[in-house]
This record gives structure tokens, C-alpha cells and sequence, in this order.
């Protein structure tokens, strides 16, 4: 429902980041994932960043070197989903300071802590940066 | 030290990931480190723990199995440090999934963290019961999860009510539980409180209709105010997004207000107002501020009607529309296609723009445009979109093509106004992408062609035009090739000329050119060559001065490793050197095929569960020979006396021109149309053609059909007797149908003698003799008694026994003498039949039987064709 994967995948087409709200086996994630990178990364700028597979509509947005690739129900705001990856490459932003590509894969694990306080079970949580950013700055002092 | 031991750091391994080269070095660097992982595992080692979890997490995302480390995560989730439980927590919702019986086991953790007294932890444990929980989970924790959601602190609540979701997802039978909860969730403050009850609303709005009802009479108004509030709100550091406050809470709750007002007037007036001040203040020049026009736009059009709002709402939709920016564009379509149910009068005033983005260059843009032109083509503009349509064919990619030809032809056959117009755009689709053309369309387009006799002349002559330039489309090629072979003569006499026409001076031997290159081109398949046989075959009686020299093409195949093509040929070839005096007969112009009929067809699909036939090969005495399994029920289109649910279609054209061989589509025409149609009683009828000067009987020439033997076509035999492979009982017939072809000595009337019976049906089961009468002074009417004998050891119940016959014949059945038929000969059933033929001595009895019976209570149908009648009844 809403959401159902989200995934950052860098332009040789590795994925950095992957997160599933829908279950699916080792087989059929590595599938799913080539094919949709194949798909998004031919397209050029003017191209519209939506994508139809299969049942449902993939959005995604290129940041640098990284794709954040979204895959939605088809009754889902497409707009909407474009500013949530808008919203969650802020966050990330503010967090690491000047992120790229390096700081999600060595710091994965918080990266998945951002995404984790802000969507869950496929629906949008939170969407203030500060409420989002302040869990993880605390467990930060702490350790 | 090993650099793989477990004591590697994270960021360690990924950068040794990161240094190989090719796969097989990072299959071994994961290999190690798997294993290093998994021997800490079995040593139980505590303090890296959670750092051997998070490289499981990174072998994980790249595609390597890692079950092993499941019960890692559980310790780690038991354990008592708030970092370990983290890492343990993502592991859990990472590696596991609600299928394995693992997650079982952490059950009583999770509980004991949802009681807590750290908010954190408890939020921990929130977050992985709302990813991950399967049933019973859900059903043991949803009591603690309902409490949490009063709980005191705004993050555990807005947690709470995510993880409701999905227990009422998991568990619809406690959805009631949280009805009372949610509403006290909806008048929160908390941004992030506020759009997950939302969302914990709309779910439960649409797992249970109680719960609709509740929220639409109680929180309607205040759900209104909420939004009012936010769009009225000053600016919130927080949440702003581009300028508006939270986006995402105004596109939930324009959602939700969505799901309340639809099919409700009460709650759709409420918000109307709303509704509208968002349409129309809100800044789109921002994607933000794009993002909740559209959901607004949705919202309205999916509520109650309200005319004002809805004109409103087209009116974004066009600004959308010439948006440069693709998404936008994207998007308006998407809605423009849902409001065209709603109002299409409005729509038709975006076409042209419409239109412009089936050019786009952008894929998706394309193809939703495409399907929006498709709904919005009408009688009156219908002739300006398709010349848009396929001039754009021309320059469309090829994986567009496909679709493109499939909307057009769909158009055209759909709304086109006459006949000419439609032939015209056909060809030019078919001169385009003619490759992507499906069977039914060229198949309709020889329908229409045959129907449209003014058109004859016209249409082949600009078939010729068309072959002259392009041959490399099959379809275009095959419907040439059947028209030079029909109309060959009109194309070399220029007959029917109109007044658009350029006249154009086409010999009899460019004619034959032009069928010779389509048999020799190497591109050509089985179906095209097959054609261009018969059309050979056609055009050697039209024109007899290229016989010669068509007899030589033909010949040239009768050496061909291709079974079809090798049959044709020297079946052709027989045709041509020994019996010239039929072949005019043969190859006469087909019939016009009933359009009407043939569009029923192909509409219905309803099996016809009464047919035990299957596959359908319709001869023709055009020759076409089907030598595959199937029997010619359809020939005698008997309807009258049968009820019968019409066939299945689409492939009665098909078997018309008997030219699609391949198997694999017999099943797609499998049931025999016994819906009526004068189609085979055309066929019939031409053997009363005054040109003919021999009684052609045809109903001789149909091979009798025994459904469960193969029929040959008749026709087969007439060229190569060595080929027959009739069954025995129709051997009989063939003979005499070679001799029948010479004029029949007229037969002297026999009134009142007597004439032999015959065994009218036979199947492994039950025997049906018939014998004769006739009254004289009456030779018309023929009483027929029909005897019934059962050759199983079963008894048949429920003996029922039914006829039809052909319009020129009249058929009345006496009651039967009973309806239970004795196993094994012991007894019979017998029934009269009067039979009065309109065409005496023109044309013999035929007749078609349905018998069904029940046989241990299982119902049995059996049927077939009499061929057999005796000459002169």
C-alpha cells in the first residue's frame, strides 16, 4: 500500500540503499531491481520521471551520482511522492552535511534510522526534518 | 590478524568490497566474511555483535543470502543496551520477513519493549511490529498497541497509529477497536500525529463500512476546519515546504476527504468550500504547490457532482496541460482520462494538445496520450484524428508502433462512415505497419472489402498501387493477394472506376507479376505463399491466356518440403491440366461474406458448450483445403430447428480463406457456429447458379462429418483420389462427385418407389437408420422413420433427438416412441420425420442431428451430418 520500495541506486547501476515495504525473495529483488535501473537510467533529463511497470508506477529523481527510485500503487500522488524525495534528500542533507553517495554507504545503517522515522509500512510518518533528526542525534551523543 | 576476522569494521569491508575488481573477487571477499561472521556466531561473541549484524545488512543488500544471521538479531533485540536493540530491530525488519516462523520468537520481546520506560525503545518496538508483524502477532499486540495510542508522548502515538494500520490490514476483525481512538487522534496538533491518523483513518474507512459511516457523520466538519486551519496558517518553519505548510498533510487530507465524499452528498457539500479555496489559491509554481492541485482535482472529481467545482477543476487540468514540465504534463493526463467519464464535453476542447502529446517525445507521455485520444474519438472527429493518427505512424519508434496500430485500426473500424473511407485508411495503416497488424483487423478488411461490391474495382486497383511501392508488409501483401486473385478482372479492365481514381493500365501478366513475386520473395511465410496459390489458381480462370504460365509457378512448388504449400500445388496443378471444366466453377467469386454475422462472431465469446466438435474448416469450393483435423460442422449453417448459443468468433473469416495453418490457433476457433446465418446457404445456392450448366451438388462435396474423424475436404480428392483419406463412408461420395460433374442425366420421376435406407448416423454408441417413403403425387414431401439403436451395454435416458435443416427444406418431427433406449440392441426408438424438399431435384436432403441422452446420469451429446440421402428424394 502506498509505498513499496524505496531504492538509491548509483548510475553503474549498484544499489546503495534498499529498503522493501512488500515482501519479496532474494531472486526476485535482484530482477526487479535490474530491470528498473535499466529502465530509469536510459531515460534522458526531459523525460518525465515516471515510469509504469508492471502493476504499479515507479518515480525517481536523480541527485549527482545517485537514483532514488520509489515504487508506488498507481493511486498514488506522483507529485507528492517526488517531493518526498525531495524531502528525504534534505533530511539526509542536514544530517551528514553535504551528503553523497559515500556517506549513505558507509554510514547504511543510519541512513536506514532516517528512512525508518520517516516512512513506515508504506505511508508517509514524518515530515519534519528537526522531529526526524532529533532520534538519531540523541543515540549519536549517547554512543 | 586475519583483516577478515570478525573484528572488521564496517567501513572496512565495504571499502574491501569496493577494491575488487570483478564479481568473482567480491563473491570471495563476501564468501570470507560470511564466514568469519558465522563462526563468531557459533562462539557466541558479544561484543561485535551488532557490528557483524550491520556487515549481514550490507551482504544482505547486495544480494547474498544471509538467513544465517537471524537469530543474531533476536539476541540482539533481547538484549538490554539501547544500541544493540537497534541494530537488532533493523536487522530484523531488514532479514526477515512476516513469513518465517522465526519472527515467532520475538513476539515476547517486542511486548516487553512496547512496556517500557524508554520512549525510544518503545518506539523501536513500534516501528518493527508496524513493518513486519504477521496475524497472530498482531492479534497478541494489538491490546498494547490501542493503549500506546494514548499515549503521552507525540512520537509514540504517531508510531501507534502506523502500526494500527497495519493490524487492521493483518486482522480486519479489530478494526472496531480502534474506531474511538482515531477520532480522538484526528484533532491532534502534531503534524506528524495529525497525518497518521489520517492515514489510520482512511484504512479503516475503507476495511469496514461502519467505520465509513462514523467518520463521515462525525468528523467531516471537523476534518474541514483542520484544513481550512493549515491553509490558512502562517509560516511554519518546520514543516514548510517551498512555501506551503506540510504538502504532504494537505495531500492526505484532501484523500481522506475524498474517500468520506464519495457517493455522499452531505459530506461532499461540506466541503466544497474548502475544496475550492484550495483549487484556487494554492501557488503552482512549485512542484509542492502542483502536488496538492492534483490531488484536489482528484478529490473533486470523484465527489458528489458539483458543476461549479468541476469546471473548476477541468480548467487546472489545461493549465497542467501546457506545462512544460513533463511531469505535469504526465499527470494531467492521467486525470484528463478520469474526467472524461465525468465530462467529456470539456475534454474535446483540449485535443488538439492532447494530441501533441502523442508525438511527445517522452514514452509515458505518449502512451497515456495515446489512450486518452482513443476515448475521446467520436462520430464527428473521428476523420481529422485518424489522419493525425497515421500520419504519425510513419515516424513513430517501432516498440510504439504496436500499440499505435492496434488504437488506430480499432478507431477506424469502430466510427468509420463509409465504407471507402475505411478501405482507404486501412491501406494506408497496412502500407505503414502492416507487421503489426493483428489477424482479426486484415481479416475484418477482407469482410468489408467483400461486402462494398461497388468498391471492388477500386480496391484492388489500389492494392495494386500500394504493392508497387512497399511489399514488405505481410498483412498489406495477403490482402492484395486475395483481392488480385477475387477481383483480378476489374483490376485489368478497369471496371468501376470512381472519380478519384487515376486510371491505371494493369495486363493480366502484371497481375501475375505481381502474385509470382509475392510467392518468391524469401520474406513471405506460409500464409502469405498459401494465398497467393489459390489467387493463382483464381486467376488462371479469369485469365486464361496466362494459364500456361501459372500453371509453371505452381508447378515449381509441388516439390516443396512444406506440406500445405506441396498439397496446393499439385492439387492446383490437377486442377488445371484435367479439369478445366470445373475450374471456373471452382474459383467463382466468393460469396459476400455477412458482416453482420461475422462481427457477432467475433463479439461473442461464449463457448458453445453444446459443440463437440472442434476446430472449424470451412471449404469453400474455392479450393481451400484444410488438411488438418476438422470436421465441417459449419458448412451447413443449419440454424433454424437447433438452438444453439452463437460461436465463439473471430476466426470464421479466417476459415473462410482457409489460409491460417497454424495449430496453435484451433483452439481460439474451436466451436461451431450454429447461430443462423444465410452464409453457407449461399454456397449452397451456387449450385443453382444459372451459369453453372451442371448440377453441382454440394452438400456431395462436404466430406460428411463424423466429429470425431477427420475430415478431408472434398475438394481434395477431386484433384488427387490418391490422396483422399476420407473415411470409408464418404469414399462413396467422392466417387460420385467426380462423376456428378458431368451434366446429370435427369433422373425420371419416381413417385412411390421405394427407396433404399440408410444408415444416417453411426457412432460407437448409437446407430440411427432412416428409412423412406413417399407419398405419390407428392414428391416433395418425403416421410422418413428413423430407428435409434443403442450399441453400448448402457442404458440412455432422456433419449432426445433433434434435426435441422437447410432454408429450402421443411422438416417436422413426430414425437419419438419413447425416450429410454435399452443397452445393446435389446430394443428401439423410433420417430418419424416429414421432409419436404422446396427444391425437389435440384438439390438432395441434408440434414444435421443433435442427440443427447444421459448415460449413469451423465449427459451425453452427440451430433453430425447426413450426407447420404438417397439422390433424387
Amino acid at each position: 500500500m502506498g509505498i513499496r520500495f524505496i531504492l538509491m541506486v548509483n548510475k553503474q547501476g549498484q544499489t546503495r540503499l534498499a529498503q522493501y515495504y512488500e515482501w519479496l525473495t532474494l531472486e526476485e529483488r535482484r530482477a526487479l531491481e535490474g530491470e528498473i535501473v535499466r529502465k530509469c537510467l536510459a531515460r534522458n533529463e526531459q523525460q518525465c520521471s515516471f515510469v509504469e511497470h508492471r502493476n504499479y508506477k515507479i518515480v525517481y529523481r536523480r541527485y549527482a551520482s545517485l537514483f532514488f527510485l520509489v515504487g508506488v500503487d498507481n493511486d498514488e500522488n506522483e507529485l507528492a511522492i517526488l517531493e518526498f524525495i525531495h524531502l528525504l534528500v534534505e533530511t539526509m542533507d542536514r544530517h551528514f552535511g553535504n551528503v553523497c553517495e559515500l556517506d549513505i554507504m558507509f554510514h547504511l545503517e543510519k541512513a536506514h534510522f532516517m528512512l525508518e522515522e520517516m516512512v513506515m509500512n508504506g505511508c508517509i510518518v514524518e515530515t519534519s526534518k528537526s522531529n526526524i533528526l532529533s532520534p538519531i542525534q540523541l543515540m549519536e551523543k549517547t554512543s | 590478524m586475519n583483516p577478515f576476522s570478525s573484528g572488521t569494521r564496517l567501513r572496512d569491508m565495504i571499502r574491501a568490497i569496493r577494491a575488487c575488481k570483478t564479481a568473482a573477487e567480491e563473491r570471495a571477499v563476501v564468501r570470507k566474511e560470511c564466514a568469519a561472521i558465522r563462526a563468531a556466531i557459533n562462539e557466541n561473541d558479544q561484543d561485535y555483535r551488532h557490528r557483524n549484524l550491520a556487515k549481514l545488512m550490507f551482504i544482505h543488500m547486495l544480494g547474498y543470502p544471509t538467513h544465517f544471521g537471524q537469530m543474531e538479531c533476536l539476541k540482539l533485540i533481547a538484549s538490554p543496551g539501547f544500541p544493540e536493540k537497534r541494530i537488532g530491530y533493523l536487522g530484523l525488519m531488514l532479514l526477515l520477513d512476516e513469513r518465517q516462523e522465526v519472527l515467532m520468537l520475538v513476539t515476547n520481546s517486542v511486548k516487553q519493549d512496547l512496556n517500557h520506560t524508554n520512549q525510544y525503545i518503545v518506539g523501536l518496538a513500534l516501528c518493527a511490529l508496524g513493518n513486519i508483524c504477521s496475524a497472530e502477532m498482531a492479534r497478541d499486540l494489538a491490546p498494547e498497541v490501542e493503549r500506546l495510542l494514548q499515549f503521552r508522548d507525540p512520537n509514540i502515538r504517531k508510531k501507534a497509529a502506523l502500526c494500527s494500520i497495519r493490524i487492521i490490514k493483518k486482522v480486519p476483525d479489530l478494526a472496531e477497536n480502534f474506531i474511538n481512538p482515531v477520532a480522538a487522534l484526528l484533532k491532534e496538533k502534531h503534524h506528524g500525529v495529525l497525518i497518521t491518523g489520517i492515514q489510520l483513518c482512511t484504512d479503516l474507512c475503507k476495511v469496514s463500512s461502519e467505520a465509513l459511516e462514523y467518520f463521515r457523520k462525525k468528523c467531516t466538519d471537523g476534518l474541514v476546519r483542520t484544513l481550512r486551519d493549515l491553509v490558512n496558517s502562517p509560516y511554519a518553519p518546520e514543516y514548510d515546504i517551498a512555501g506551503i505548510t506540510d504538502p504532504f498533510l494537505h495531500i492526505r487530507l484532501l484523500k481522506l476527504l475524498r474517500v468520506l465524499g464519495q457517493g455522499d452528498a452531505d459530506a461532499s457539500d461540506a466541503m466544497n468550500d474548502i475544496l475550492a479555496q484550495v483549487a484556487t489559491k494554492t501557488e503552482s509554481n512549485k512542484n509542492a504547490g502542483n502536488a496538492i492541485l492534483y490531488e484536489c482535482v482528484e478529490t473533486i472529481m470523484s465527489i458528489e457532482d458539483n458543476g461549479g467545482l468541476r469546471v473548476l477543476a477541468i480548467n487546472i487540468l489545461g493549465r497542467f496541460l501546457s506545462n512544460r514540465d513533463n511531469n505535469i504534463r504526465y499527470v494531467a493526463l492521467n486525470m484528463l482520462m478520469r474526467a472524461i467519464t465525468v465530462d467529456a464535453q470539456a475534454v474535446q476542447r483540449h485535443r488538439a494538445t492532447i494530441l501533441e502529446c502523442v508525438k511527445d517525445s517522452d514514452a509515458s507521455i505518449r502512451k497515456r496520450a495515446l489512450e486518452l485520444v482513443y476515448l475521446l474519438v467520436n462520430e464527428s472527429n473521428v476523420k481529422p484524428l485518424t489522419k493525425e493518427l497515421v500520419d504519425y505512424l510513419e515516424v513513430s519508434d517501432q516498440d510504439f508502433k504496436g500499440d499505435l496500430t492496434a488504437k488506430i485500426c480499432s478507431i477506424i473500424e469502430k466510427f468509420s462512415p463509409e465504407k471507402i473511407w475505411y478501405i482507404d485508411q486501412m491501406l494506408k495503416v497496412l502500407t505503414e505497419a502492416g507487421n503489426f497488424v493483428k489477424d482479426e483487423v486484415w481479416h475484418a478488411l477482407v469482410v468489408v472489402i467483400s461486402n462494398a461490391s461497388d468498391l471492388h474495382g477500386y480496391t484492388v486497383r489500389a492494392l495494386f498501387r500500394a504493392l508497387q511501392t512497399t511489399a514488405e508488409q505481410e498483412s498489406l501483401v495477403r490482402v492484395a493477394v486475395w483481392c488480385i486473385g477475387e477481383y483480378g478482372d476489374l483490376l485489368v479492365n478497369n471496371a468501376g472506376m470512381l472519380n478519384v481514381e487515376d486510371p491505371i493500365t494493369v495486363t493480366e501478366s502484371d497481375a501475375v507479376d505481381v502474385v509470382e513475386s509475392a510467392i518468391k520473395r524469401h520474406t513471405s511465410d506460409l500464409t502469405t505463399k498459401s494465398m497467393a496459390l489459390i489467387a493463382l489458381l483464381k486467376l488462371s480462370s479469369r485469365f486464361p491466356s496466362c494459364s500456361g504460365r501459372i500453371k509453371d509457378i505452381v508447378v515449381q512448388h509441388k516439390g516443396s518440403l512444406v506440406l500445405e504449400l506441396q498439397q496446393r500445388s499439385l492439387e492446383f496443378n490437377s486442377i488445371i491440366e484435367k479439369h478445366q471444366n470445373i475450374r471456373s466453377a471452382l474459383v467463382e467469386r466468393m460469396p459476400v461474406l455477412d458482416e453482420a454475422s461475422f462481427g457477432g462472431r467475433r463479439a461473442s465469446s461464449l463457448p458453445n458448450t453444446v459443440s463437440t466438435s472442434n476446430g472449424t474448416a470451412v471449404k469453400l469450393p474455392n479450393g481451400v483445403a484444410k488438411p488438418s483435423a476438422a470436421p465441417l460442422v459449419d458448412l451447413l449453417d443449419l440454424s433454424d430447428d437447433v438452438p444453439a448459443p452463437s460461436s465463439s468468433g473471430g476466426d470464421f473469416l479466417q476459415d473462410l480463406l482457409g489460409v491460417d495453418l497454424a495449430p496453435a490457433t484451433q483452439s481460439g476457433t474451436s466451436q461451431a457456429p450454429k447461430a443462423g446465418t444465410d452464409v453457407l446457404l449461399d454456397l449452397l445456392s451456387i449450385g443453382s447458379n444459372p451459369a453453372q450448366d451442371n448440377s453441382v451438388s454440394t452438400p456431395d462435396i462436404l466430406s460428411s462429418a463424423q466429429d470425431h474423424k477427420p475430415a478431408i475436404a472434398s475438394l481434395d480428392v477431386l484433384a488427387a483420389p490418391s490422396l483422399t483419406q476420407a473415411s470409408s463412408s464418404t469414399a462413396s461420395n467422392m466417387m460420385d462427385l467426380l462423376d456428378g460433374f458431368a451434366p446429370a442425366p435427369p433422373k425420371p420421376a419416381n413417385n412411390g418407389t421405394a427407396y433404399p435406407s440408410i444408415v444416417a448416423f453411426e457412432s460407437s454408441s448409437l446407430r440411427l437408420t432412416f428409412n423412406f417413403s413417399k407419398q405419390p403425387g407428392n414428391p416433395q414431401t418425403t416421410m422418413i422413420s428413423g430407428t435409434f439403436t443403442n450399441l453400448s451395454s448402457n442404458v440412455f435416458t432422456d433419449f432426445v433427438f433433434q434435426a435441422a435443416v437447410p432454408k429450402f427444406l421443411q422438416l417436422h418431427l413426430d414425437p419419438a416412441s419413447g425416450n429410454s433406449l435399452p443397452a445393446s440392441g435389446n430394443g428401439t426408438i423410433t420417430q418419424s420425420l416429414k421432409v419436404t424438399n422446396s427444391q425437389h431435384g435440384k438439390k438432395p436432403l441434408v440434414m444435421r442431428l443433435r442427440i443427447a441422452y444421459k448415460v449413469d446420469g451423465k449427459d451425453v451429446l452427440e451430433e453430425g451430418q447426413i450426407n447420404n440421402f438417397p439422390r433424387d428424394l
